[in-house]
């Protein structure tokens, strides 16, 4: 099953990689890594999806937690939480296609940040079946480029990862 | 006052209490070789090898309660290391290394001897430093003494750049440490112990399995109250020898792949089984799914939660320090009034001894024509009152060594289980000799391990280490050859040790005496003239039979009911 894996951990050299030995080490999957340091300076705060069985997730939350520089993990999916990933997406946009674009993004309440005469770039946010929504409903002959940026995650309401 | 970095780390070697520093000079160290010089607290032991020098540390570290140092140049230094740290590692074994590195600004050009030494052990260490202000070095090493210890042990890497040893700041030694992403388990859930107190005491068929965690935290006597208190049978893992006495009569021996009949078939068919400081290693419980086969409950009590619930479910996880764990299970035994059910004990004592019958023991044939293994580690158990210090290095010979060597005190045990490191047992010796300078110490080895750091004996030489050694010679990497003649057809494929050098001459080439004893009747004696040789380094060359093999056997795979117990049979 797909789990999303938040941590907090120190915000130094190499701690990152600590984290992907780990997963590449132990042959744990990882479909999307993001991470970036918090309001407060000295801790990053990462956001790791990853699928497996009970059993290994649960291996994968003890090994983090093993790892000295990690300061806190929470399985994300094990209750309310949201879910967002950032895509840039570059099509073609010619002729009669440029304004199915327009609507299209529109529907899916993207941004067109940048046009050129046979392109539009648009941003879209959403979780990650959204995104994968939007590029089947483009059609992927359109599609010139795209980039992604995986899924940050949040606890709702009380659920808080903290120090 | 101000002092260069090299000057800081060595005072907080000696703040640490530190007697011996194992190690290798070389270029990126020079700053850190020269503080040393120029004080007399901390003793360095200079090994021929740096795979060595860890080895030394971790022998001394594993036969006390500190932690074992060592210190190697930058590049090759590190990477002859690696197998040290990575061995300490499999075994949990509290280590500090410290390394040299390139200068700062040289770091990433591809500098001469530089390696990426935090990256290539990061998967075999606790924890790793690379120190880039010399301000940092204090609390570093600090900090690396206080993982290295604390929570599950394990070896840490401290890295320091040239220039970072020869600037200079001023010398704070921490009080204490803080670390607030690391917070070791102490006292275990006093509801999950209770309720592991009950299972125990309703227990028809308990079992309890106990592991290297026992030695490491020290928790010998805490065990040994609870196997007596409770009358249940008690087996150690390959790690685990000597945490409960092997003379004791609810001892049922060493379990897994080599273990005794009776220790596996209670491990397979008990309905109660505690676990404690054991990981339920591949070489323990064999095939996972063999074991799950039978239905049981399952107290697991570790330190680390990983080690739980990792390979088999666990019916009552308990993290915490093993040693507070078993005095607070202890109090609440005592404190029932419930006690284990004497008729079910006795059927299952009778069951148990049943199966001791059926294995027939630890056996073999003995013979007045060629030398056996066994005979040896016997002569030797016999000869030494089962007090020695023995270290070992990995094959056939370790396995008889942990058979037929009956442990009864923690940390007299030396060797490599997790990673299985051959070269491991002569400078793993040279540790435990340097910190029990009147004790025995029998390093049993094999002509294919001892030859993988047989340069050692040059140490040994330098530093007057009157270690026994107890070659096992039977011109075979004898557990390699005994794969081939079950599951390989015997095809004995590179497995046969040639051109042997003359170990006597070998050894006397080191300033050491050496002995070559080819027939039974000659062991007894040998083994006496060289135990009575008290300042001398005797190396015995033991040529044994080659074709024995190790019994009984729990081949790679099966459950352990499956095991195979000798060739007679």
């Amino acid at each position: 099953m797909r789990h999303i894996i938040s941590l907090l951990m120190e915000n130094e050299a190499g701690a990152l990689s600590r984290v992907a030995g780990l997963f590449s080490a132990r042959g744990y999957n990882i479909e999307s890594l993001t991470v970036a340091p918090t309001e407060e300076a000295t801790l990053s705060r990462m956001t790791i999806v990853t699928s497996g069985s009970d059993a290994v997730i649960e291996q994968i939350t003890k090994q983090l937690n093993k790892l000295i520089d990690v300061v806190s993990v929470m399985d994300l999916s094990e209750g309310d939480h949201i879910e967002r990933e950032l895509m840039l997406v570059k099509v073609r946009a010619e002729g009669e296609s440029r304004e199915e674009m327009k609507r299209l993004a529109d529907i899916f309440r993207g941004r067109i940040l940048d046009v050129s005469d046979h392109t539009y770039t648009i941003e879209l946010t959403g979780s990650r079946v959204k995104l994968d929504s939007f590029i089947e409903a483009i059609g992927r002959d359109l599609i010139l480029e795209t980039v992604r940026t995986g899924a940050s995650g949040i606890g709702r309401g009380n659920r808080i990862l903290s120090l | 006052m101000e002092m260069t970095g090299a000057e800081i780390t060595i005072r907080c070697l000696q703040e640490e209490g530190v007697e011996y520093l194992f190690g290798y000079p070389g270029g990126a160290v020079l700053h850190i070789y020269d503080a040393l010089f120029q004080q007399e607290k901390v003793k360095h032991i200079l090994v021929r090898h740096e795979q060595a020098a860890v080895h030394a540390a971790d022998g001394y570290a594993r036969c006390s309660d500190k932690v074992g140092v060592a210190l190697v140049t930058s590049g090759p230094g590190l990477t002859n290391a690696v197998t040290g740290i990575a061995t300490a590692y499999m075994d949990s074994i509290p280590m500090v290394v410290i390394s040299g590195q390139v200068p700062t600004y040289a770091i990433g050009e591809d500098a001469f001897q530089e390696v990426d030494s935090v990256g290539i052990t990061r998967p075999c260490v606790k924890h790793n430093f690379l120190i880039k202000d010399v301000k940092d070095i204090a609390s570093t090493i600090k900090k690396a003494f206080y993982l290295a210890k604390s929570g599950r042990p394990g070896p840490v890497l401290v890295d320091i750049p040239k220039d970072i040893s020869a600037q200079k700041t001023s010398f704070v030694y921490p009080a204490s440490v803080n670390i607030r992403s690391y917070q070791p388990p102490g006292r275990g859930d006093g509801q999950l112990i209770r309720q592991a107190a009950q299972l125990l005491l309703e227990a028809k068929r308990p079992m309890i399995y106990a592991g290297g965690g026992v030695v490491l935290s020290d928790s010998s006597a805490q065990l040994t109250d609870l196997v007596r208190l409770l009358g249940f049978p008690c087996t150690n893992t390959l790690m685990g020898l000597g945490g409960y006495p092997a003379n004791d009569k609810q001892f049922v021996g060493m379990l897994g792949m080599h273990g005794t009949y009776e220790a596996n078939m209670a491990m397979q068919h008990c309905d109660v089984l505690v676990a404690i400081g054991a990981r339920f290693d591949d070489r323990v419980i064999g095939n996972v799914e063999h074991f799950a086969q039978i239905p049981r409950k399952i107290i697991h009590i570790d330190i680390d939660p990983s080690s739980i619930a990792k390979r088999v479910k666990v019916d009552v996880p308990i993290v915490g320090d093993l040693k507070l764990v078993l005095d607070e299970l202890l109090t609440v035994l005592h404190a029932s009034r419930q006690k284990p059910d004497v008729a079910d004990m006795a059927t299952w004592w009778k069951q148990i001894e049943e199966w001791r019958v059926i294995g027939g023991g630890l056996r073999y044939k003995n013979s007045s024509e060629i030398i056996k293994p066994q005979f040896v580690i016997e002569t030797l158990h016999k000869l030494t009152g089962g007090d020695a210090f023995v270290t070992s290095d990995v094959g056939q010979h370790q396995m008889w060594a942990a058979q037929y060597y009956k442990f009864n005190h923690p940390r007299r045990w030396i060797n490599s289980g997790g990673l299985g490191t051959m070269g491991f047992g002569l400078p793993a010796a040279m540790g435990v000799q340097l910190k029990h300078p009147d004790a025995t110490v029998a390093c049993v080895t094999g002509e294919g391990s001892i030859q993988m750091n047989i340069q050692e004996l040059s140490t040994c030489r330098q530093y007057h280490l009157p270690i026994k050694v107890l070659s096992l010679n039977n011109r075979y990497l004898g557990m390699v050859r005994q794969w081939q003649e079950f599951f390989h057809g015997n095809r004995f494929s590179e497995s046969y040790m040639d051109a042997l050098p003359d170990f006597v001459k070998l050894a006397e080439a080191y300033g050491h005496i050496g002995m070559r004893i080819d027939h039974p009747s000659d062991v007894e004696p040998a083994m006496k003239e060289a135990f009575a040789r008290k300042k001398d380094l005797v190396f015995m060359d033991f040529r044994t039979d080659p074709s024995e093999n190790v019994f009984p056997m729990v081949p790679g795979g099966k459950g352990l009911s499956e095991v195979v117990l000798s060739e007679d049979l």
